[in-house]
C-alpha cells in the first residue's frame, strides 16, 4: 500500500514526533517500500497458524516469575527525581495540560 | 591469538596485577580513540579503583573469581552504575544509571574491571553504526569501512586488542555481524539465557545480551558468568547453566552440520562464498557430516522481523518523552508539544523512521494485516528450525552477505541496510543461539563471518563447534589499527 505524506503526517502525531517538511518527504517513499516489500507475507497461507506471542522458548514459558506481593526495596523518590529535566517538591513537573 | 585467560591465570600468579591490565587497556582506548570513536566514554578512575579491589584480594580467594582483573567494554545501552548510558542517542542526556544491570553486577562480582562504554548505532537500531548520533565507530581493518552494527564500538575495541572482551545486545544481529565485519567471535545466546534487566529495551521478544571476544574459550568465560535465571527479568529461564568449557576442545567428528542450499543462493559476494565453502570442507575434514536442511520461510525473515522489531520499539520508545530524566525540548507551552518537539529533536531519523513503521504497522484497522501475520509467520520460521534441528546440530550459514562495505554506501536506502541482515535475523525471530567465527579475508583484506545456529540452550556445542574450526584453520590475521 503507498504510504502518503498526509498519512506520514498522522503516523507522526500517533508517535508524538513533530517532523519537519523535509523528512516528511524523505520518509514517505522509503515507508511505502519498505511495507511494500513487507506486504510479501500476504502471499502464504497462515489461516491455519497459531501465532508466537513473544519470544519464549518452551523451558521460558514454564518458568514461574510469581513472588509474594511483598514491598522489595527501590529507588526511593530523591533517586527517582535525581535525573529528571524539571523536578519541584517530590514531584516532575511539566508544561501545562491544557492548551 | 591471546586470550583473557591468560591474562587471569597472570593475574593468580602474581606475574601480572589487575592495574596494569587495566591501565593497558585504558591507554589503548584512549591512544585509539580519536581513529576508531569505539569509545562513548573511558572510565580511567572508576576502572583504576575496582582494578585495585582485585589486587586486594589475598590470592587465595582470587582464584574464586573467573575474571579476576579481565578489563571488558559494554555497550552503551547497558547500565552501569557511575557510567553514562547513552545508547548512542541525543535524548538520554546522557542519563546516568543509578544500577547496575544483572549481566555487569555479575561481572564485577566475577572480578572484570568494566573500563568503558561503547559506541553503538542508536537504541541498537542499526547495521553500520552511522546511526550514532556521536558519530560512527571505523572499522579497525579499514577505516573507511563501517564496523558493523549496531555493537560497532564493542566489536571495533575487541577487534583492535584494547580489549580481550565486550558486551553488545543482539535484537537481529547486532552481535554477530560487527563480530563478522571485524573478524572476531560474537555470540548471541538463546532468548532467556541472560538476563536483560538494565540493557535498554528495543525489541523485547529479541533482544538479548551477547559477548565479543577473540576466542571461543573467552566467550564460554564470559557467557559462563552472565547466564541464568534472574528474578528481575522474567524472560529468563529456570535452564540450568552448563559448564561451557568443559567440552570446548572435544572433537566435533559426528556432529551434523545443516546447510541449506537455498540461503546460499543468491545475493552472496564471491569472497563470502568462497569462505563458507572452504569452512564447509574445513568442517568435514574434522570429521562433521554436512547435511542438506532448508528453512523454507528464511526468505521471509526481514520482512518479519521489521514488522516485529519495529512494533516492539515504538511501544518500548515511548517512554523517552522528557519528563522524567533525560533531555527536553526547550519553549513548548504545551504538554503534547513537549513531548514532540523532545522527541523530535532527540531522536535520529532512523529511530524515527522505525517508530513511525511500528506506529503504522499496530495502528487501528492495521494489525492483523501486519503485526499478527508476522507472528504467524514466525510460528512458521519457528517450526522450520526445528525440522532442521532434527537433522543437524547447527545450521551453517555465511553472518553476512559481504563483508564490511563503505561509509555513505547503503546510508539513504534503508531497505538495502534491512536485507544485509538476512542470515541474522532468524535467530531472534526463532529465539536460538548464534554464534559468528572469523573464517578468512575478503580479496580486500577484510574479515569474513561464518554463523552458527544451534537449539535451544545449545552454546556449549556452538563454542565447542567455534573453538575446533579456530584450531583447524586460525584467524591469525591483525586488523590495521591495533594496539
Amino acid at each position: 500500500m503507498p504510504i502518503t505524506e498526509t498519512d506520514i503526517e498522522k503516523i507522526a502525531q500517533l508517535a508524538h514526533l513533530e517532523i519537519t517538511d523535509d523528512e516528511r518527504r524523505t520518509f514517505a517513499p522509503q515507508i511505502s517500500e519498505i511495507v511494500t516489500y513487507v506486504e510479501q507475507l500476504n502471499a502464504i497461507d497462515t489461516s491455519a497458524v497459531e501465532p508466537a506471542l513473544g519470544g519464549l522458548t518452551p523451558e521460558g514459558e514454564q518458568t514461574v516469575s510469581w513472588r509474594r506481593d511483598e514491598a522489595q526495596p527501590c529507588l526511593g523518590q530523591e533517586l527517582a527525581l535525581d535525573q529528571a529535566p524539571d523536578a519541584a517538591a517530590g514531584h516532575f513537573r511539566v508544561p501545562k495540560v491544557l492548551a | 591469538m591471546d586470550s583473557k585467560l591468560n591474562l587471569r591465570d597472570g593475574i593468580l600468579r602474581g606475574v601480572d596485577t589487575a592495574r596494569a591490565a587495566t591501565e593497558s587497556a585504558l591507554s589503548a582506548a584512549e591512544k585509539l580513540n580519536s581513529t576508531l570513536n569505539a569509545f562513548l566514554e573511558i572510565d580511567r578512575d572508576g576502572a583504576l579503583n575496582r582494578a585495585a579491589k582485585v589486587d586486594a584480594v589475598n590470592p587465595s580467594d582470587q582464584s574464586r573469581l573467573p575474571l579476576a582483573g579481565i578489563p571488558i567494554a559494554v555497550k552503551d545501552n547497558i547500565c552501569v552504575r557511575g557510567m553514562q548510558v547513552s545508547c548512542g542517542s541525543r535524548i538520554l542526556g546522557p542519563y546516568h544509571p543509578p544500577y547496575d544491570a544483572t549481566a555487569i553486577d555479575r561481572l564485577i562480582a566475577a572480578g572484570a574491571v568494566i573500563v568503558g562504554k561503547t559506541n553503538c548505532d542508536e537504541f541498537a537500531m542499526g547495521s553500520s553504526n552511522e546511526n550514532s548520533a556521536f558519530g560512527p565507530v571505523k572499522n579497525p581493518w579499514d577505516i573507511s569501512r563501517v564496523p558493523g552494527g549496531s555493537s560497532g564500538g564493542s566489536a571495533a575495541a575487541v577487534a583492535a586488542g584494547i580489549v580481550p572482551a565486550a558486551l553488545g545486545s543482539d535484537t537481529g544481529g547486532s552481535v554477530r555481524q560487527p563480530a563478522a565485519f571485524c573478524g572476531v567471535i560474537g555470540l548471541k545466546p538463546t532468548y532467556g539465557r541472560v538476563s536483560r534487566y538494565g540493557l535498554v529495551a528495543f525489541g523485547s521478544s529479541l533482544d538479548q545480551i551477547g559477548v565479543l571476544t577473540r576466542t571461543a574459550g573467552d566467550a564460554a568465560a564470559v557467557l559462563q558468568v552472565i547466564a541464568g535465571r534472574d528474578p528481575h527479568d522474567a524472560t529468563t529461564a529456570e535452564v540450568p547453566v552448563p559448564d561451557y568449557s568443559a567440552e570446548l576442545n572435544q572433537d566435533i567428528r559426528g556432529m551434523r552440520l545443516g546447510i541449506s542450499p537455498t540461503l546460499l543462493g543468491e545475493g552472496l559476494s564471491p569472497d563470502v562464498r568462497a569462505a563458507i565453502e572452504n569452512s564447509i570442507e574445513v568442517y568435514r575434514g574434522l570429521g562433521a557430516e554436512i547435511v542438506d536442511i532448508d528453512l523454507p520461510h528464511a526468505q521471509y525473515a526481514i520482512a518479519v522481523y521489521y514488522i516485529i522489531a519495529t512494533a516492539e520499539a515504538s511501544s518500548n520508545l515511548a517512554r523517552f518523552d522528557g519528563v522524567r530524566y533525560g533531555f527536553r525540548a526547550e519553549d513548548a507551552p504545551t504538554l503534547k508539544e513537549m513531548y514532540s518537539k523532545t522527541r523530535d529533536e532527540g531522536f535520529g531519523p532512523e529511530v524515527k523512521r522505525r517508530i513511525m513503521l511500528g506506529t503504522y504497522v499496530l495502528s487501528a484497522g492495521y494489525y492483523d494485516a501486519y503485526y499478527l501475520k508476522a507472528q504467524k509467520v514466525r510460528t512458521l520460521l519457528r517450526h522450520d528450525f526445528a525440522r532442521a534441528f532434527a537433522k543437524c546440530d547447527a545450521v551453517l550459514t555465511p553472518t553476512t552477505p559481504t563483508a564490511a562495505f563503505l561509509f555513505g554506501e547503503k546510508v539513504d536506502d534503508p531497505l538495502a541496510m534491512y536485507l544485509n541482515d538476512i542470515f541474522t535475523v532468524t535467530a531472534n525471530l526463532a529465539g536460538v543461539p548464534g554464534i559468528s567465527v572469523p573464517c578468512g579475508l575478503s580479496s580486500d583484506g577484510l574479515p569474513i563471518g561464518l554463523q552458527l545456529l544451534g537449539p535451544y540452550w545449545s552454546e556449549a556445542s556452538l563454542l565447542r563447534l567455534a573453538q575446533a574450526y579456530l584450531t583447524a584453520d586460525p584467524f591469525t590475521a591483525h586488523p590495521a589499527v591495533h594496539t
